[in-house]
């Protein structure tokens, strides 16, 4: 009786444990050593391809830039002034000092968003009628969301060491969940009889998709790719701990010298960044939204 | 003849263990009592009805009673469980793939409760879909398309897009889509039941008019037994899944098979469901006259006991209608000239009171075939009792 009660109150059994870790470093182990020649390729023509980014970038003149945010700003809202205020947005980064800082971090982002949009959007759309793919991907996704974020952050280092390409990848893990989840929540969100009528003449498979679905889904998966925008964004500090240059690098130098006022100008660029981008996408989808919700 | 669609014994079950619900179904449970029994809800069950070429086949039920699964198991939407869909003969249950693909394409087209259209197109893009999911080039389809919508009175709106549309007109596109492809057969799931008042009953008498020009197949879904009596020449009452009663309008109308049938024409208005043809008196032939007549044509008349006479013309029109009486005391005809009113034998009851308000009830009414020719009478007598 006295023993019962003892084991009772009792910590957690020492016995009853499973060391997953180490089965996982040792996996991670197996691929570090035979798929090097995988990641290296990998590491090689991500690289490539954002230094190309950066160079495309960095040659376009800061008032290009500023003219296409103007541009944008003013088509997407149909306000003048609102294009007037991003491009100052945009300018007073530069009057910071952190205008490299930006194109380097806008690089990391567009190149992420990109590889994001084209992984994410055919699983999003092809899974979107398969029932049983997405019971198993819903938690998957959930799951990918709710890691913490510095978590992938050690893969990423451990397969392609330090940079802008671990930075890129973890991002595009981070990222990559709201496309797939919004394509294929479109999808299955067009109004039935709509799919019905493109059954009911004879549409295959993929005619259905092409000329029924995606086009009447267009609105939610392009509110998808502006979420995976966003998330991308508020990667940019976590990856710089890895030795991704830009407006990142700046804060995490403002947390080590304890430089406030340099802490909170980057921090301030990295708002700017994100409300441009979210409000010259916003723009694009919810007019598409007020034409297909109007129809009805 | 052989008709070209014939359903015969279509079962559909949504739930699982179809042969255990199939049983119970056969030993004569209700839907209600089956869906508490196993959790089954039963669509539509020994469902069988055929349809002639260019016939309108109408299917009226409560929501819920299976219409709309039987008109989505005809173009295979859903599988049926059990039963026969035959296409010109050949089962399309049996279909593969392909050919259901190529039924679809071809030979079968739906128009939807709420229009179904792809609000990302123009007016002229969505006509032209299913010629374009069929492959159709493009100068030819929107050649076609705009054919069609010249068809249902939208022309010249083939640019405009869709939410720019009222109802009415969005409704009109969809049954300019499923023309163009120029179907055997035309599925329409309530497809006006969307539609205010006003614009539904110009939907009808506008669909009776494309159906004049096209002859289509037609199946029909529709809750609103005016509307039935309006556009079918066959009526299909349903309920919980079975269809309880089918026939001619008349036969509904006047042989009802059971209370539920008597409730559900309850509801008409017969002034709108009925017309001239319903109450048409065929004239015997000595009251028929072609100029010049004889007097004693008048008199075989006045000794007839309906001292009525209609003079055609050599057209078989109607010209004159006489009313002959003798006098009893000099034996003497009296033939005087009635006021002449005709109308085709489509006219509705309802449209037809007016002429009767400033008649004698007892006069006749001449009944003219669509192209004017003469072919019997009716009186306001006959009308007024036909409404009541």
């Amino acid at each position: 009786m006295m023993e019962l009660f003892i084991v009772l109150l009792a910590g957690f059994p020492a016995w009853f444990k499973l060391d997953i870790g180490i089965y996982i470093d040792q996996a991670v182990q197996y691929l570090i050593e035979h798929g090097a020649w995988f990641f290296n390729g990998i590491n090689t023509n991500l690289l490539g391809f954002l230094n190309g980014l950066q160079v495309v970038l960095d040659v376009i003149p800061w008032w290009i830039l500023v003219l296409i945010v103007f541009a944008l700003g003013w088509r997407s809202t149909g306000k003048v002034q609102k294009g007037l205020m991003y491009a100052l947005m945009l300018m007073f980064v530069g009057a910071l000092g952190l205008w490299i800082a930006l194109i380097q971090t806008l690089s990391i982002v567009i190149a992420s968003v990109l590889i994001s949009v084209i992984i994410g959007l055919p699983i999003g759309l092809l899974s979107a009628n398969a029932k049983k793919f997405t019971a198993v991907s819903r938690p998957v996704l959930d799951a990918m969301q709710t890691m913490p974020t510095f978590v992938y952050l050690i893969p990423a280092v451990m397969f392609f060491g330090l940079g802008k390409v671990p930075a890129v990848i973890a991002t595009t893990i981070y990222a990559v969940p709201p496309v797939i989840r919004l394509a294929s929540h479109a999808i299955q969100q067009v109004e039935p009889e709509v799919v019905e009528a493109g059954r009911a003449f004879g549409a295959t498979y993929f005619q259905l998709l092409f000329k029924v679905q995606i086009p009447q889904a267009l609105p939610t998966i392009m509110e998808g790719i502006n979420q995976t925008m966003m998330m991308a964004v508020s990667m940019i500090v976590t990856c710089s701990m890895i030795g991704a240059k830009g407006l990142g690098q700046e804060v995490i130098t403002a947390i080590n010298r304890l430089e406030i006022g340099r802490g909170f100008t980057s921090g301030i660029s990295i708002v700017i960044l994100a409300i441009l981008i979210d409000r010259l996408t916003q723009g694009w989808y919810r007019k598409s939204k007020i034409q297909t919700k109007g129809a009805n | 003849m052989e008709p070209i669609l014939s359903v015969e014994g279509m079962t559909k079950i949504f739930g699982s263990d179809c042969d255990n619900v199939l049983c119970l179904l056969d030993s004569g449970l209700e839907k209600d009592e089956i869906f508490r029994q196993t959790g089954s809800t039963v669509g539509a069950y020994d469902v069988s009805f055929s349809v002639n070429q260019g016939e309108t086949f109408v299917i009226i039920g409560l929501s819920g009673s299976g219409k709309s699964t039987v008109i989505r198991c005809l173009n295979l939407l859903l599988e049926p469980n059990s039963g026969r869909i035959c296409f010109n003969g050949r089962d399309v249950t049996q279909y593969s793939k392909t050919e259901l693909m190529n039924f679809r394409r071809n030979n079968i087209a739906m128009v939807f409760q709420s229009f179904g259209l792809l609000n990302h197109r123009n007016v002229l893009k969505n006509v032209a879909f299913g010629l374009e999911i069929r492959g159709v080039d493009r100068r030819e389809r929107f050649e076609k398309a705009k054919r069609a919508i010249s068809l249902v009175g939208l022309a010249e709106q083939e640019q405009r897009s869709i939410h720019s549309l009222s109802g009415g007109m969005k409704q009109r596109v969809g049954l300019a889509r499923a023309l163009a492809n120029d179907p055997d057969i035309l599925l329409m799931d309530e497809p006006f039941s969307a539609l205010d008042p006003i614009v539904r009953s110009d939907m009808q008498t506008e669909l009776l008019k494309i159906q004049k020009l096209v002859r289509k197949t037609i199946v029909f879904i529709t809750h609103d037994i005016n509307e039935a009596f309006k556009l079918g020449d066959k009526i299909a009452i349903m309920r919980n899944g079975r269809i309880v009663q089918q026939g001619s309008p008349e036969e509904i109308l006047f042989h009802p098979v059971d209370e539920y049938v008597r409730s559900f024409i309850k509801s008409i208005d017969k002034g709108k469901a009925l017309s001239a043809w319903h109450i048409w008196q065929k004239p015997e032939s000595f009251m028929i006259l072609k100029e010049p007549f004889a007097d004693l044509e008048l008199q075989q008349i006045s000794s007839s006991g309906y001292p009525f006479a209609f003079v055609l013309d050599h057209e078989e029109r109607l010209q004159k209608i006489l009313h002959v009486q003798r006098d009893p005391a000099s034996t003497k005809l009296t033939v005087s000239e009635l006021p002449l009113a005709t109308v085709t034998l489509e006219t509705t009851l309802q449209d037809m009171l007016p002429l009767i308000e400033s008649r004698e009830f007892n006069n006749p009414i001449g009944l003219t075939d669509s192209e004017g020719r003469f072919v019997g009478y009716t009186t306001g007598r006959l009308l007024l009792s036909a409404l009541k």
